[in-house]
């Protein structure tokens, strides 16, 4: 800015269009701020879901998606302390309610996005069992990677169902707990177990884990809700709103399906 | 609250200083005084954990440890158990994590000494291990200091690469920086602190001990 207002003087015969100069300078400067991008903080399982959600977006004349994307816990965490989010895509529905409850998210936002399923991921050259998780054999596994059950959604889902298969106190010694689901993914990807809970959405990835995988039963654990809410502290909540009306829409419904999630509506 | 994390922190720092003793100071000593032209390779291999994240490390473990990998596979078939998920596996793990916080104090305390104390008990008839063992490791005494101290708190405060081969095995493999990460996310920020807290005292004791022993001269540390 400083540069152009000191060329202006000496322009002479060329201020007219150095006004226009100026003035297109100008717009540029505010258009960024009128079109700023969405800041979404989103639980690291739906980063590559989000990705994918934000390029249809934007090719449908939404704004631009400013992803920050880490654990659940961590991003509330972060927001109490005044991150500076629209939109929180959390990986449950604990963390959006208590953000809500403390008045840092918009009651009336709070949605469920997305709707999660459990796959039991087996190692090349190990068997699944053939009638769901309850004919799981005890010999045929050296190790279950499950994500942390106090941590994570889909680690308290994989231990539902492993207890209502049965299978969680004749495995218990056996099994090893992830961070996250993606650790548990990986102990499987690394070959230091035979078997894991994991998400679905890791069966569309291009660079999965060698080895099969199949869904487990979807009446063994409660379904995994992932919650987003809009946060208080946003100068953005109707582009966030609009965006929350998109992520219900047809259009999203398709991205999510083809990353191994149910949309919000609809049954399962 | 559960301190059974700090227990198993504190046994994993003993016993990961214990190894690095006996590995790192015939291999400080060789550093501090050997010929060899690959010295300064060795010098920067053993420097590698100070630059590399513990991310790095902790993923070669996981694949070098596994259960087909080229040390778990070995490990698997002469004792029946695998080293992920082990303590053994941090051990292994920590030893290479905390490697220059010992072997470089011992080195600089060594190349400290300088060669007139052994030529002198050389010369007195000393054998090369006598003279190490009575000569040369009581000069670098405050070098064992800083090495032991340096080696216990790091190890203790080790995070990333623990996080990925250890699995979170309550009692086997939670330690007290994991059990942390787990109480920040889970919302108990009460246990947080309380555990956060300890580790910031204990590792600013340690740092002041050091300081304290090395106060008259500039510590040997290579940090």
């Amino acid at each position: 800015m400083s540069d152009q207002a000191a060329l202006a003087p000496g322009a002479g015969r060329g201020s007219a269009l150095l006004k226009w100069l100026l003035a297109g300078l100008l717009l540029g400067l505010v258009a960024p701020a009128w079109a700023a991008p969405l800041k979404v903080a989103v639980a690291s399982n739906f980063l590559a879901p989000l990705e994918a959600l934000a390029d249809v977006y934007h090719r449908q004349g939404g704004p631009a998606l400013q992803i920050s994307a880490g654990a659940t816990g961590q991003l509330y965490a972060q927001i109490t302390q005044g991150a500076p989010y629209d939109v929180f895509l959390a990986a449950d529905q604990a963390r959006p309610q208590r953000l809500v409850a403390e008045g840092a998210a918009l009651a009336d936002s709070r949605m469920t996005y997305a709707r999660g399923r459990l796959v039991l991921w087996a190692r090349p050259g190990v068997e699944l069992p053939v009638n769901g998780l309850a004919g799981l054999q005890r010999s045929s596994v050296t190790r279950l990677a499950i994500a942390n059950p106090a941590l994570a959604p889909y680690g308290r889902a994989a231990r539902e169902a492993l207890q209502a298969s049965g299978q969680w106190s004749v495995l218990s010694e056996r099994i090893v707990q992830g961070q996250n689901v993606g650790q548990a993914l990986q102990y499987l990807a690394t070959g230091n177990v035979s078997h894991a809970l994991v998400a679905a959405s890791y069966t569309r990835l291009d660079e999965g884990p060698a080895g099969d995988h199949q869904p487990v039963e979807a009446q063994l654990y409660a379904p995994i809700r992932q919650d987003a809410v809009i946060l208080s502290g946003t100068a953005s909540a109707d582009q966030a709103r609009a965006f929350l009306a998109f992520l219900r829409g047809p259009a999203a419904a398709d991205v999510l399906a083809s990353f191994g999630y149910r949309p919000a509506g609809g049954s399962r | 609250m559960n301190l059974t994390p700090v227990w198993i922190s504190l046994q994993l720092a003993a016993v990961t200083v214990v190894v690095l003793l006996v590995l790192g100071t015939p291999l400080a000593w060789w550093l501090a005084t050997g010929r060899s032209r690959w010295r300064v390779a060795v010098d920067a291999v053993v420097a590698l954990p100070l630059v590399l994240p513990p991310t790095v490390l902790g993923f070669y473990m996981l694949i070098l440890l596994a259960p087909q990998g080229p040390v778990g596979g070995p490990w698997l078939a002469v004792t029946g158990q695998t080293l992920t998920f082990s303590f053994t596996g941090l051990v292994i793990t920590s030893v290479l994590y905390s490697l220059p916080f010992v072997v470089q104090p011992l080195r600089d305390a060594f190349r400290g000494i300088g060669p007139r104390p052994l030529e002198t008990a050389a010369m007195l008839g000393a054998g090369r291990l006598d003279a190490f063992v009575t000569v040369a490791c009581p000069l670098a005494g405050r070098g064992f200091v800083t090495a032991i101290v340096l080696g216990f708190a790091h190890t203790l405060g080790e995070f990333g690469a623990i996080l990925m081969v250890g699995g979170s095995l309550p009692g086997e493999t939670r330690t007290v920086a994991i059990a942390i990460y787990e109480n920040v996310e889970t919302l108990d920020y009460a246990a947080a602190h309380a555990l956060s807290a300890g580790l910031l005292v204990f590792s600013f004791v340690a740092l002041l001990i050091i300081y304290t022993l090395n106060g008259r001269r500039r510590t040997g540390v290579g940090l």
